[in-house]
């Protein structure tokens, strides 16, 4: 009775994992980091993390989660709430439905994609901020903004599969 | 036995795939559904915002102090590296400024004499309450940042919000021990100025870059690259006065201004309480808030 406490105790722990990870890694993203010329910028840690397993291991980053992690990014940043939980959102279902391709497919078609996919995401963000706004705001920090997400990735992926491993090895 | 759970797996992997496609749909149903309620009622979302955002506040004050640790041991090296110029420069400095001292001194028991004369209503008192940058912003169409005042602090909807070297936003949410600032050059940001040399009014328009421009400025105005801005204190709001920033240009595509606050190297924001009997007041005789 007690070990299948202990054993559920686990599987929750081990479900909540790459969320909590992923939360942490948001509210990393706006401590102020003062470095002239580049307090505006914040690279995108949900997107990461919400291509990363929902190419890897979707089952452990469920679409709900998806959502929170959503909702949170956007209380953080200040941004208009649903906008930012759209786009993880549309990105998790494409990148679900796609995974099959990717299987066993080498880690600098992964980066490519997900360059694809920030790039992507970037330019929507910006059409529906333009469309909320009512007016056409500048591109520039979303370019920016996406090549240094899209340049954080291997280092972000690393520790996502170190976590991963962890994970399986205690399967 | 082994085919039997083969077929069904067979028939349940669709199931669970259509029930994935479903939870997938919902949600996305649910994101609309708080664009939409962000749009018509920000009340609700502003109060659970604030409510998640306080949560994390003391997270946050934590781990923003080695970063501005480490900063400041960046800044000694390069302050250390210009020593020699950086000295001569304040030579020079302190000799200008001791002339403006007492040009102050003169005008100030000047000023002081007139308003006596005239009887004039003093302006009302500013209180200041100090607080830590702890938040930047987390994306590209937003300028804004969280500090450690709250309501329990008097960190109050609208207050102005200053650096050593000016006029920086104002504070947009509050929430007990947090408030977010909204910074003047963010897209949403309206703040009433003045011209200083010309005394034409004009709203500071933000627009998500570093220079934010004026609206509303009279059409044959002689505002020139170089000229002051200050706030206005039209409204109520901000005292009048505070220093915002220079124009950097002025031509027939509008008037960019440079704000005197670099946010790159803002560590503390002092907020400013600025009580304006009478008009705030409500029936009852108490401020709302």
């Amino acid at each position: 009775m007690k070990s299948s406490l202990w054993h559920h105790l686990d599987l929750v722990a081990r479900t909540l994992w790459p969320f909590t990870l992923t939360v942490l890694l948001l509210i990393l993203g706006i401590v102020p980091l003062q470095i002239p010329h580049l307090a505006p910028v914040s690279p995108g840690f949900a997107l990461i993390s919400v291509y990363y397993w929902a190419l890897h291991r979707p089952t452990i980053l469920p679409a709900p989660a998806v959502f929170l992690v959503g909702v949170l990014n956007d209380f953080f940043g200040d941004a208009p709430v649903g906008v930012g939980v759209l786009v993880l959102l549309i990105v998790y279902g494409i990148i679900v439905s796609q995974r099959r391709n990717f299987l066993g497919a080498p880690f600098a078609l992964v980066w490519l994609g997900f360059a694809a996919v920030a790039a992507g995401a970037a330019f929507a963000a910006w059409v529906i901020s333009s469309l909320l706004f009512g007016t056409v705001v500048d591109p520039r920090p979303a370019i920016f903004d996406c090549l240094l997400t899209v340049g954080l990735y291997p280092a972000v992926a690393h520790l996502f599969a170190r976590a991963q491993r962890g994970l399986s090895r205690r399967d | 036995m082994k085919s039997h759970a083969g077929s069904m797996l067979r028939f349940a992997s669709p199931l669970k795939a259509w029930s994935q496609r479903f939870t997938l749909a919902l949600l996305i149903g649910a994101s609309v559904a708080l664009m939409l309620l962000d749009r018509a009622d920000s009340i609700i979302i502003e109060r659970t915002r604030a409510a998640v955002v306080d949560a994390i506040s003391p997270i946050l004050d934590v781990l923003s102090r080695p970063v501005s640790g480490a900063a400041e041991i960046l800044e000694n090296v390069g302050e250390l590296a210009n020593l020699r110029e950086e000295n001569a420069r304040l030579r020079e400095d302190r000799a200008r400024l001791l002339q403006w001292q007492s040009v102050a001194r003169e005008l100030d028991a000047q000023n002081q004499a007139l308003r006596e004369l005239l009887n004039l209503v003093p302006d009302p008192r500013a209180r200041f309450i100090s607080a830590r940058v702890i938040g930047n912003t987390a994306g590209p169409f937003v300028r804004s940042a969280l500090v450690t005042a709250g309501y329990r602090d008097g960190a109050r909807k609208g207050q102005a919000v200053m650096t050593g070297e000016g006029f920086a936003g104002r504070v947009s949410e509050v929430g007990r021990r947090s408030a977010r600032i909204l910074l003047l050059t963010d897209i949403n940001s309206r703040i009433p100025v003045l011209v200083e040399r010309t005394r034409e009014r004009a709203v500071l328009a933000g627009d998500n870059t570093n220079s934010p421009h004026l609206l509303y400025l009279p059409p044959n105005s002689g505002t020139t690259p170089g000229d002051r801005i200050v706030t206005s204190g039209h409204g109520g709001i901000f005292p009048p006065g505070l220093p915002v920033g220079v124009v950097s240009s002025a031509g027939e595509d509008g008037v960019s201004v440079q704000p005197f606050v670099d946010w790159s190297r803002v560590e503390y924001v002092r907020l400013v309480d600025y009580e304006l009997p009478g008009i705030l007041l409500s029936p009852s005789g108490h401020r709302p808030d």
